[in-house]
């Protein structure tokens, strides 16, 4: 029959440790989030943001989703999830903020477009 | 292809139970959860909405005979192909073979006894219902006239007709496709028979597998942005609204974002047809199997980076622009490899030619016609002179029509001796399947010129120097129509008076034709266990009774 | 007899669905026919991410100046409200899984709809409420003309109320729609369908609910904190 895990149908039972571990991590993180937006890191303040959501959201999908211990089948299709909503953000932003630039490049840069926008 | 051991030439006489006459009344058909059933429920709604559309076509047509309009009123002729557009796109072809072939065969070739999640796929089809529902009370309110594509701010500020309702069917529509996707890819991955591996599978298979994938990435979107459309309409604020700040053209990317993904959800399945009948009508296994299953594979992934090329001339920056025209020269090489590798397949092959031959030559042609005109619109200069010409309409038509459509009749006659039990008259099929040939093209080729004469699109007038061929191209939609009601006929005849099929009457590999004509309700009388590769002709023999 | 027939005398627990050959079988294929869902639902929500994104890239000051609207606290707090209730749903699953009453596994479920009500409570009467008495809710009643202070980022102030209502208010719908899930949870647990050997629906129920959690745990951030709430910010 079609492949399934060696574990049956009792899946993989994490301990209430682990559980109550990632809880504190997510609440003190949430509190270092708030936190941090007292602090003046200028541009900084979205990457920490950012980048604490990210590490919370992965708190919550390898423990409490379990994926973890789950099938690699699993975690292709949530990272296919997250790499097609990067296409639609990345290629509709390529449109965005794109829109301004001169299209009237001169000398040798003429030959690729977008550097005359830097140089 | 199996090692059933049910003797192929003894078949039980026509009264086995299967699944038509495993149960009788209204309600063991509204209340089912076998997949065949709900595939056949699928195909009645899909015929009439198909009616629908091709009704509104119909009165378009009929107004484009004179240059003046000979017909309607624009503002009614905008609601004409505005109607035409969302019915054959959302209401037809998105689900045309998956909801009915689909749901009917993928249990079948894979060898399980049903999908993962029946009940779930009962829900799918009354979301569908539900969703044509709502377009129709749209259409009887007096229609939209914002074309499919409901660009704001006309469609979100401007337009006084029924958009909410409309977008409200197409939403839930949209619903029911991404559960059938979901069913489908989890029913692929987990419900194969013992034996089955991914590259013993039916090539239909792996089109389908693809094709479900486009529904979960993409239909998400067109929910959210018709859902913010609606909400934009309904408080008179919202994320779209200039007065705001808000961006038109970040509609048009959202929109796109799913709607270009959307036309390869209507060609690919149909590809995947095209795949079973070229190798069952030449009698010889399929040229380039993995790379027409990869291929399909690649036009999923490629089809959700390329849907700028529809956003070129409306203000879009160039560079983007620049981007979205290369990704789109390069969606086109999957869909040549598998042009190549049919052709391969004919190569040397023992063909013959019944009705779904014959439909599947015709779409590889067209196809072939249609996909290299997208070329032209998908090369930035040419796109300048042609976007919003009668070139694209015929592009998209000789994909969606010639291409697309030819596989759901090609692959409905196909299987009909499987899903009715019954042989349909071949003479009489092939003779439709000319007369749609012709009358395809004498409607949609004059398209051709007279677009890149300058025609535009979406226009109720037009001028006089054009009216020749738009005559012409009237006159064909008028033989394709013939074309499409004779297997109305013919196969409604069938399904009472056509002979016995037997189970395997086109001699084809595959586990639907090792089973009964029609399936008993769990598919197979013997469980199916898989031990040889997809197509392994020329074992086969015909069964002819 | 049939094979068919034969496999019909193995015993299954309740809720077993026949088109399945074992009940492992029917679990990975529920899970990933979950994951699959809630890919469409990073989808869903993510055209409003992207629509976001590049209006927040465009007009940032707008931005910021209507987060400023927004109080911190209420957010904080509810995002401490959402993580509780994920410990409180992997802990129903996991007494599920491991045999304990349906008691317990009620109690846990029922905790996990408290807190989930009290996230809505929060949202409705300290938040959403006061919006549209202060007259920030978009619309004819915005409020801009009285906000001088706010000159030509006026527009893209009422933009930024708009996600802030759109994408708190999806949010809030999953919500809801989750909380009817938890309930015919519960209905089930009365009824003895799980046991350690079958309890899928609660699995793939709680992998609904942690990702509502996530959507809020990427919107705290993104709507509440633009620009920072330094002084000078």
């Amino acid at each position: 029959m079609s492949e399934h895990t060696e574990q049956g149908a009792h899946g993989h039972v994490v301990p209430i440790g682990v559980y109550v571990a990632v809880f504190l991590a997510l609440m003190c993180l949430t509190a270092l989030t708030t936190g941090v937006a007292y602090i003046d890191l200028g541009k900084w303040n979205t990457v920490a943001a950012l980048a604490i959501a990210v590490v919370k959201m992965l708190l919550v999908v390898l423990f409490f989703m379990h994926v973890k211990y789950a099938h690699g089948l699993t975690k292709v299709v949530i990272i296919a999830g997250f790499f097609w909503l990067g296409i639609m953000i990345t290629l509709s932003l390529s449109d965005e903020l794109t829109r301004g630039w001169e299209i009237n490049p001169t000398g040798w840069t003429s030959v690729i477009p977008f550097l005359h926008h830097l140089f | 292809m199996s090692t059933a051991t049910a003797d192929i030439h003894h078949d039980p006489v026509e009264s086995n139970v299967n699944y038509l006459n495993a149960s009788y009344g209204i309600k063991s058909w509204l209340f089912t959860v076998d997949h065949k059933r709900i595939g056949l429920m699928y195909l009645a709604v899909l015929t009439f909405m198909f009616t629908i559309g091709g009704v509104a076509a119909t009165l378009m047509r009929l107004n484009l005979v004179e240059p003046q309009g000979a017909l309607v009123e624009p503002e009614t002729y905008n609601k004409l192909f505005s109607t035409h557009g969302i019915i054959m796109v959302f209401f037809f072809l998105v689900p045309s073979i998956p909801a009915t072939l689909g749901n009917f065969l993928i249990p079948i070739m894979i060898g399980a006894r049903d999908v993962a999640f029946p009940k779930l796929n009962l829900l799918s089809w009354y979301l569908f219902v539900t969703g044509c529902g709502f377009a129709i009370f749209a259409i009887i309110s007096g229609g939209v006239d914002t074309g499919w594509t409901f660009y704001p701010p006309y469609s979100s500020l401007y337009s006084h007709t029924p958009v909410v309702i409309m977008a409200l069917g197409i939403f839930i529509a949209g619903f029911s496709s991404i559960l059938t996707g979901l069913n489908f890819v989890v029913t692929i991955h987990k419900m194969r028979a013992p034996g089955m591996t991914w590259f013993r599978l039916p090539l239909f298979i792996w089109a389908m597998y693809a094709t479900s994938l486009i529904f979960i990435l993409g239909t998400p979107v067109i929910a959210i942005t018709l859902f913010l459309l609606g909400l934009e309409r309904l408080f008179h604020v919202g994320i779209f609204d200039p007065a705001i700040g808000g961006d038109p053209l970040l509609f048009q990317h959202l929109f796109w974002f799913y709607s270009h993904p959307a036309v390869y959800i209507m060609i690919l399945p149909s590809m995947g047809v095209i795949s079973e009948l070229i190798t069952a009508f030449s009698r010889k296994k399929i040229f380039g199997y993995s790379f027409i299953a990869f291929s399909s594979l690649a036009i999923a992934v490629i089809s959700f980076v390329v849907w700028g090329h529809h956003m070129f001339v409306t203000g879009q920056s160039v560079y983007a622009g620049l981007v979205f025209s290369v990704l789109s020269f390069i969606v086109a090489i999957p869909s040549a490899i598998k042009v190549f590798n049919w052709t391969a397949t004919l190569y040397k092959g023992s063909i013959s030619y019944q009705a779904p031959m014959l439909y599947a030559l015709g779409f590889i042609g067209l196809f072939t016609i249609g996909g290299l005109t997208g070329l032209f619109l998908a090369s930035l200069a040419t796109d300048v002179h042609l976007n919003g010409t009668y070139f694209v309409v015929a592009h998209f038509h000789y994909i969606m029509v010639g291409g697309a459509l030819m596989g759901y009749l090609g692959g409905i006659h196909f299987w009909w001796p499987k899903i009715t039990g019954r042989l349909y008259p071949d003479l009489w099929a092939r003779i439709a399947a000319a007369i749609v040939f012709i009358g395809f093209n004498l409607t949609f080729f004059p398209q051709f010129v007279v677009g890149y004469w300058g025609m535009p699109r979406r226009y109720a007038v037009y001028p006089a120097e054009f009216q020749f061929l738009n005559v012409m191209s009237s006159a064909g939609a008028s033989v394709l129509a013939v074309g499409y009601v004779i297997p109305l006929i013919y196969l409604t005849w069938s399904m009472r008076y056509g002979p016995p099929a037997g189970r395997n009457p086109w001699g084809a590999k595959g586990l639907e034709w090792t089973t009964l004509s029609p399936p008993p309700t769990e598919n197979f009388d013997v469980p199916p266990i898989v031990t040889e590769d997809a197509y392994n002709y020329p074992y086969a023999e015909a069964t002819h009774v | 007899m049939s094979e068919l027939a034969a496999h019909d005398a193995h015993a299954h627990p309740p809720g077993f669905a026949h088109q399945f050959e074992d009940v492992a079988q029917q679990k990975e294929a529920g899970t990933l026919g979950m994951w699959a869902f809630l890919v469409t639902e990073i989808l869903f929500f993510g055209g409003m991410f992207t629509s976001y994104i590049i209006y927040r890239s465009l007009h940032l000051d707008g931005f910021i100046i209507g987060s400023h609207l927004l109080e911190v606290q209420f957010g904080a707090t509810n995002t401490a409200v959402l993580i509780c209730s994920s410990l409180t749903m992997a802990l129903a699953i996991r007494s599920a899984q491991t045999g304990k009453s349906k008691g317990t596994i009620i109690t846990w479920l029922i905790l996990t709809m408290i807190l989930g009500a009290a996230f809505l409570v929060v949202k409705l009467t300290f938040e959403w409420y006061p919006d549209y008495v202060h007259h920030i809710v978009p619309g004819a009643y915005f409020g801009f003309q009285n906000h001088a202070a706010w000159g030509a980022n006026a527009p893209y102030v009422q933009m930024f109320m708009c996600f802030y209502f759109f994408m708190t208010g999806l949010h809030a719908l999953h919500m809801v729609v989750g909380l009817g899930i938890l309930t015919v949870l519960v209905i089930m647990t009365a009824r003895n369908k799980f046991s350690p050997e079958y309890y899928t629906p609660l699995e793939i129920s709680g992998l609904y609910w942690h990702f509502v959690d996530i959507v809020w745990i990427f919107l705290f951030p993104l709507l509440y904190l633009i620009g920072g709430r330094y002084p000078g910010s």
